[in-house]
């Protein structure tokens, strides 16, 4: 392996993807750091979440590459893909639990499908975890008698569970309470330097993340406008990452979703 | 556990299923005869077979002996000839026993009748294969009905 | 005019995109060694697709048989032939509405809950959690179910029509005084294993798979929204109640229609 890849756990490569006639990403290249937290941020509903389901090869793009731990993710065969998927891991928005099973049966899933352990050792593990997001005493409860923050702990739990390499968080801030908020904020720095992880976090709460990211990426309008540290970012002199920062209405990310001339259409 | 519970009702539902399937097989389908390979063949030629259909059942006094297994047509003088599968059980006939096509009932369905006829000192039994030599036609209503006309027509 | 045309060409295209992706999920759920663990989890849905139907398929093949008894009784009797009765019942329920209306319930009752499942699933990314936990849902979610509803509907077809019959005896014998030997015995002798049982039971297992194939694919396609999912599942109720009759005829034709 070269020395790029012991400093890189990700790279996206000049990728381009498109869904139906409209494009997300036109020719982007990011790289993840290893072991760092990393923030990819930008206005909602440009395919954030989409970024997260195209490293993790739910989705193929239409042309560029996307590297993990030296693989290439589109290129690879399903059973590799499989494979490899166990080294990473995602918190989905809604913690996407099982809810016909506890907590306790959710965290150990993906331990019971993938390890031969016994149930003990299983049962120890999935402790371990529950204690690190501080719900082991909600083991035995059912998903639907948590809270929503409560919920996306324990599906950090999950998350953690087989150990993996990379966790991508895929909106992990959004809904909360500013309580809930803050023990996310603060599981996530710990863990990463914890279990040595690499994270990607994906959000727009500007604040909370740019207190724990090492490295951040500003995605708008199908480019990334902006990349750097926390700080090199809050200085940024580009005046469309000043937008997001500051949330101005209407700048060079417009407000209007793009139409025709209003006047052209009320007159017609 | 809950898998336990659920493995239990799953076991009675499978356990309710035999059931099921034992009732259509022995109470309603009568497998014990169909499925009993121990029968044997005999012929009987009609000169009219009226609605008797395949699977019309073969009774001696009542009790269903046999089934009919088909019915066709002798190339060689044009009379309907039925196929009779009698179980083996039932295999002491003596070649003097007549048969006839009757109805159960006005409108019932149509079966094969067995009359055993006298066995006389050491009768000849049929076996596999053999015609029964005296046969009565099955009754057609209209056959019937001319009859009746014609019969006061000479009065 | 042309524009006609296009949406024909359209609507075609999308029919024969839907029906390959039906197929293409049926193939990568079946086409998977079998796990003792998947074993359970079949077992597990046995359970919710067959012993939570029970109630229903029973309740309903013991008012049907008797229905069928009472009907038929008022008819037979004019003729002197409430005699056969017993086949009358046992024919109908064993050719078709044991069958029939077993997969007409079973749509509603247990593949309208698969089809709510599986697409309430796939909102709340429960789907593609498993696969980015490196479990293929096809082969954990998807298959479980296809074989559970595969196997649970003509056991659940045989008990109605069992019950059925047992119906009809309620009725036609204790109640309306049909002679008990008569019913069974005339029953026995026309019924057949092979030829009425068993092609009742073939019936059986081909709405099973059509029913639960489109169940189980219209979850899994359902658009990941309050309406798609609540489209989804009348869908299902629609589509394999459509399905189920249309292929009736078609199977009777080839069991019963040709001597």
């Amino acid at each position: 392996m070269s020395k790029d890849n012991h400093q890189y756990l990700v790279e996206v490569n000049n990728l381009t993807f498109s869904r139906g006639s409209r494009t997300i990403y036109d020719d982007i290249n990011l790289r993840i750091p290893q072991g760092k937290i990393t923030a990819v941020m930008g206005p909602s509903g440009i395919g954030k979440t989409t970024l997260l389901r195209l490293i993790g090869g739910q989705l193929k793009p239409d042309s560029g590459d996307i590297i993990f731990a030296g693989e290439s993710i589109p290129n690879l065969p399903r059973k590799d893909l499989y494979e490899t998927r166990k080294k990473m891991s995602m918190l989905f928005q809604s913690g996407a639990l099982f809810t016909d099973i506890s907590v306790f049966d959710n965290v150990a899933f993906a331990l019971r499908e993938h390890t031969h352990l016994s149930e003990s050792v299983i049962a120890t593990l999935v402790h371990l975890k529950l204690e690190a997001v501080g719900l082991r005493g909600a083991a035995q409860l059912m998903p639907s008698e948590l809270s929503g923050g409560m919920a996306r702990r324990a599906a950090l739990a999950r998350a953690i569970a087989l150990d993996p390499e990379l966790i991508m968080y895929d909106e992990p801030f959004a809904g909360q309470d500013p309580i809930s908020m803050g023990v996310l904020v603060k599981l996530i720095k710990a863990l990463n330097a914890a279990l040595n992880l690499t994270s990607i976090v994906v959000t727009h709460d500007v604040s909370e993340v740019l207190d724990i990211a090492d490295y951040v990426y500003i995605l708008a309008n199908q480019k990334i406008i902006g990349e750097g540290s926390a700080d090199e970012i809050k200085h940024s002199s580009s005046p469309l990452v000043q937008q997001f920062l500051q949330g101005n209405a209407d700048g060079p990310v417009p407000f209007h979703f793009p139409a025709n001339d209003l006047t052209q259409d009320l007159v017609g | 556990m809950t898998t336990r519970k659920t493995e239990l009702m799953v076991g009675l539902f499978v356990i309710l299923t035999i059931a099921a399937t034992l009732l259509l097989a022995i109470n309603v389908a009568n497998k014990g005869l169909a499925s009993d390979d121990q029968t044997y063949t005999l012929y009987a030629k009609f000169d009219n077979i009226g609605g008797l259909q395949p699977r019309s059942a073969v009774r001696v006094g009542g009790v269903t002996i046999g089934r009919v297994d088909r019915i066709y047509l002798d190339p060689e003088d044009f009379t309907p000839v039925v196929v009779l599968q009698i179980s083996s059980q039932y295999n002491t006939f003596p070649d003097t026993t007549s048969v006839a096509i009757l109805t159960s009932g006005l409108l019932g369905e149509q079966y094969v009748g067995l009359q055993p006829g006298f066995a006389f000192d050491d009768p000849y039994i049929l076996a596999n294969g053999d015609y029964i030599e005296d046969t009565k036609s099955a009754l057609v209503l209209e056959d019937l009905i001319g009859q009746f006309l014609f019969s006061r027509d000479s009065e | 005019m042309i524009q006609k045309i296009i949406d024909i060409g359209h609507n075609t295209l999308n029919t024969i995109a839907t029906f390959g992706r039906a197929f293409l999920m049926l193939v990568g759920a079946l086409c998977a060694a079998p796990k003792i663990k998947n074993v359970r989890l079949t077992i597990q849905q046995i359970y919710v697709v067959g012993v939570q139907s029970l109630l229903i398929i029973i309740v309903s093949g013991l008012f049907i048989g008797m229905v069928m008894a009472l009907q038929g009784y008022t008819i037979l009797v004019n003729y002197g032939a409430e005699g056969s009765l017993g086949p009358m019942v046992a024919l109908s329920l064993l050719r078709e509405l044991g069958p029939v209306v077993t997969a007409l319930l079973f749509a509603g009752r247990a593949g309208s809950a698969l089809t709510a499942e599986i697409g309430l699933m796939k909102a709340t990314e429960q789907l593609s959690s498993l696969e980015m936990m490196a479990v293929d849902p096809l082969r954990r979610v998807v298959a479980p179910r296809f074989w559970a509803g595969l196997i649970a509907m003509p056991m659940l077809a045989l008990i109605f029509s069992a019950v059925g019959i047992l119906g009809g005896h309620l009725v036609g014998v204790d109640w309306l005084g049909v002679d008990a030997g008569s019913y069974w015995s005339i029953m026995q002798a026309t019924v057949e294993w092979d030829k009425d049982v068993v092609n009742g039971i073939i019936k059986s297992i081909v709405f099973a798979f059509v029913v639960t194939w489109i169940a189980i694919f219209k979850g899994y396609d359902a658009i990941p929204t309050s309406e798609g999912i609540s489209q989804a599942t009348t869908q299902t109720v629609v589509y394999s109640s459509l399905t189920v009759l249309g292929l009736d005829f078609v199977l009777t034709a080839l069991m019963f229609g040709i001597n």
